[in-house]
């Protein structure tokens, strides 16, 4: 258990790094294998993009025409009608916007508590602290469908199915993993710092909003992406506890669409375009602290 | 564990004040996940472990029934052995596919291309796109009749299937689909062997050491901790394969894709039998916590930790 929750040594975005060899890759001349591996990176490449491409595809063809033989990679004429009557056939610009109230509030709930959680285990002293960081460490292995029932026999109880604080509040809670994530990070912060912060007379919580926080700007991007990620892209959750047609997600519309116009294919494809084009750009613009993220947490196994 | 805190030493009872106000004070920070634990984790296992033994439909009050659950899920429940089993295959199956094809993937990224972050990217994004999109874009592409799979394989002359339709195949084709979303894998892997010191290689291969020994006997080993946090973290992940059974065929054909999370979800959110659902769940959770305990002392014989004293005398 200890062992693969260890704690790690940070490193940088792995293509920082002055390159080290890996496999097939020692002599800095171009071996055989390396064309090899190349030509086989190239092939699953284009098998890996073939499913985005053939979305992208259909969400423009002509309805009718989705499954034309043989298919159609270049849709002629191209339909950007399906884009504006896939996402008015159902209220998806009600589900957008509940989505993101979601994603929204959720993020801001992980980072501000697991901020300050992490700080606590990072960089205060008392007596339980080791003991019940071992506790947060054992339930990140613990299978969430556990809690599932319960978790939501107490929402009901609580008045809260049909509003979206059972998909919310949790995410206030510093989540076991974000917690990992920072304390990870927040122990390579000099302990200077807080002390000569101390001397000028800082108090415990002005160190974590004034020093924490502004330091770890790369952890805490990488806790908002996971999270906000997580939000955007829920469907469990939603599918439990948000039954009001008024309070869906784009993920539960998206599933009733195909539930209620199934063979609208070029339609289909279009909503999931448009939900998944967010994601992507949030890559593109993130990559770095995407890579560190996952890095840092799957490194734990060192 | 504990960093090298430095705190002013001034006179003793001074310090002893500070002490109490600082473990308070840390306290107060971990409050929000301590009350999450309480509350979300701790909690409602307990509660799922009561319910487990009751008959409950979340309107009336749990009605204690003793074992009566566990007894009809072994004797009478056939649902139960087959989404068990759907589960165990898929698991089986998927797991060491999925990482061989991922370990194969960081390999070959980890050489010096100039696109590498395109590929990184490339191989990544799958494994972030939303499971309902994926879903509904393989539902299309291996639609029996005119998918793009099956248009494919008459191109090239292959037989084609019912895929989604075929209770024979129905579990092959998920983790077919799975192996799209192993994004993650890879960037855990890749990071593992760009972190193998350069002189391990340049030592293997003064030794004359080629392509497969530098593999067998520097890669492998280096990387046994990554590939034990992979399979650990991917075996708990696929016992719980949900949302793409969900909405791609909903258990169907004959059950042949009932997998075990979905079939707790119709005991708890169809049937609002509560009390057998927590029964599963538990049963669920020490099936994963048994077979996280085999790999964790199989470890031992093949994970190398560095520094570790028992791999010195191993060699």
């Amino acid at each position: 258990m200890s062992r693969v929750m260890e704690p790690l040594v940070v490193q940088g975005d792995t293509e920082a790094r002055p390159r080290p060899a890996g496999l097939g890759s020692y002599r800095p001349r171009i071996e055989p294998t390396a064309v090899l591996w190349f030509v086989v990176v190239c092939a699953f490449g284009v098998i890996a993009l073939m499913p985005f491409l053939w979305m992208i595809s259909t969400s423009m063809k002509l309805h009718g025409h989705e499954f034309d033989y043989p298919p159609q990679w270049i849709p002629h004429p191209v339909q950007w009608v399906n884009y504006s009557d896939g996402l008015t056939i159902l209220p998806f610009a009600l589900y957008f916007r509940n989505t993101l109230v979601i994603t929204i509030a959720s993020t801001i709930g992980a980072v501000l508590s697991a901020s300050l959680v992490a700080f606590g285990f990072a960089r205060l002293r008392f007596p339980e602290r080791d003991a019940l960081f071992a506790v947060l460490l054992a339930t990140m292995m613990l299978p969430s469908v556990v809690t599932l029932i319960p978790t939501f026999v107490l929402f009901k109880a609580l008045g809260w199915v049909n509003t979206f604080l059972p998909l919310v509040i949790p995410h206030f809670t510093g989540g076991a993993f974000n917690v990992f994530l920072i304390r990870q990070y927040y122990q390579t912060v000099p302990y200077d710092l807080d002390e000569s912060a101390r001397i000028d007379g800082a108090g415990t919580f002005a160190i974590w909003w004034n020093i924490m926080i502004p330091l770890s700007g790369p952890v805490l991007a990488a806790v908002a992406i996971f999270t906000a990620l997580f939000s955007w892209n829920d469907f469990m959750g939603p599918l439990i506890y948000l039954t009001n047609p008024s309070l869906k997600t784009v993920s539960l519309g998206l599933q009733f669409f195909l539930g209620q116009y199934g063979a609208q294919w070029n339609q289909l494809m279009a909503v999931s375009v448009v939900m998944t084009a967010p994601v992507v750009l949030l890559f593109f613009f993130a990559q770095r602290y995407f890579i560190h993220g996952i890095v840092m947490t799957g490194m734990g196994g060192r | 564990m504990l960093g090298s805190d430095g705190m002013p030493s001034v006179g003793e009872r001074r310090k002893s004040v500070l002490h109490r106000r600082e473990a308070w004070e840390g306290r107060l920070c971990i409050l929000p996940w301590l009350v999450g634990f309480v509350v979300f984790t701790a909690g409602p296992m307990l509660a799922s472990a009561y319910f487990a033994f009751t008959k409950f439909d979340a309107l009336s009050a749990p009605e204690w029934i003793g074992l009566g659950n566990f007894v009809d899920m072994v004797t009478k429940d056939d649902l139960f052995w087959v989404s068990l089993y759907n589960t165990a295959y898929y698991t089986s199956l998927s797991i060491p596919l999925y990482l061989l094809i991922a370990l194969c993937a960081a390999m070959a990224l980890n050489v010096r291309y100039p696109s590498v972050s395109i590929f990184r990217t490339v191989f990544y994004l799958p494994s972030i796109t939303p499971s309902v999109a994926s879903a509904i874009l393989w539902l299309m592409i291996f639609q029996p009749d005119y998918g793009l799979l099956n248009t494919f394989l008459t191109w090239i002359h292959l037989p084609t299937r019912q895929w989604l339709f075929d209770p024979q195949v129905a579990k092959l084709v998920f983790v077919i689909m799975g192996i799209w979303g192993i994004g993650n894998f890879m960037v855990i892997f890749l990071a593992g062997l760009q972190s193998i010191p350069e002189h391990l290689y340049e030592a293997a291969a003064i030794d004359g050491a080629g392509w497969w020994a530098r593999l067998r006997h520097v890669t492998l080993p280096m990387l046994s901790p990554i590939i034990f946090f992979n399979l650990v973290i991917g075996i708990i992940g696929s016992f719980q394969v949900f949302t793409a059974a969900y909405i791609i065929t909903d258990g169907g054909p004959v059950n042949s894709t009932l997998f075990y999370v979905l079939y707790l979800w119709n005991n708890a959110f169809q049937f609002f039998e509560m009390g057998y659902a927590s029964a599963l769940a538990w049963v669920l959770f020490v099936v994963v916590l048994i077979f996280t305990f085999i790999q964790f002392k199989l470890a031992n014989r093949w994970v190398y930790y560095e520094g570790d004293l028992r791999s010195l005398e191993g060699t």
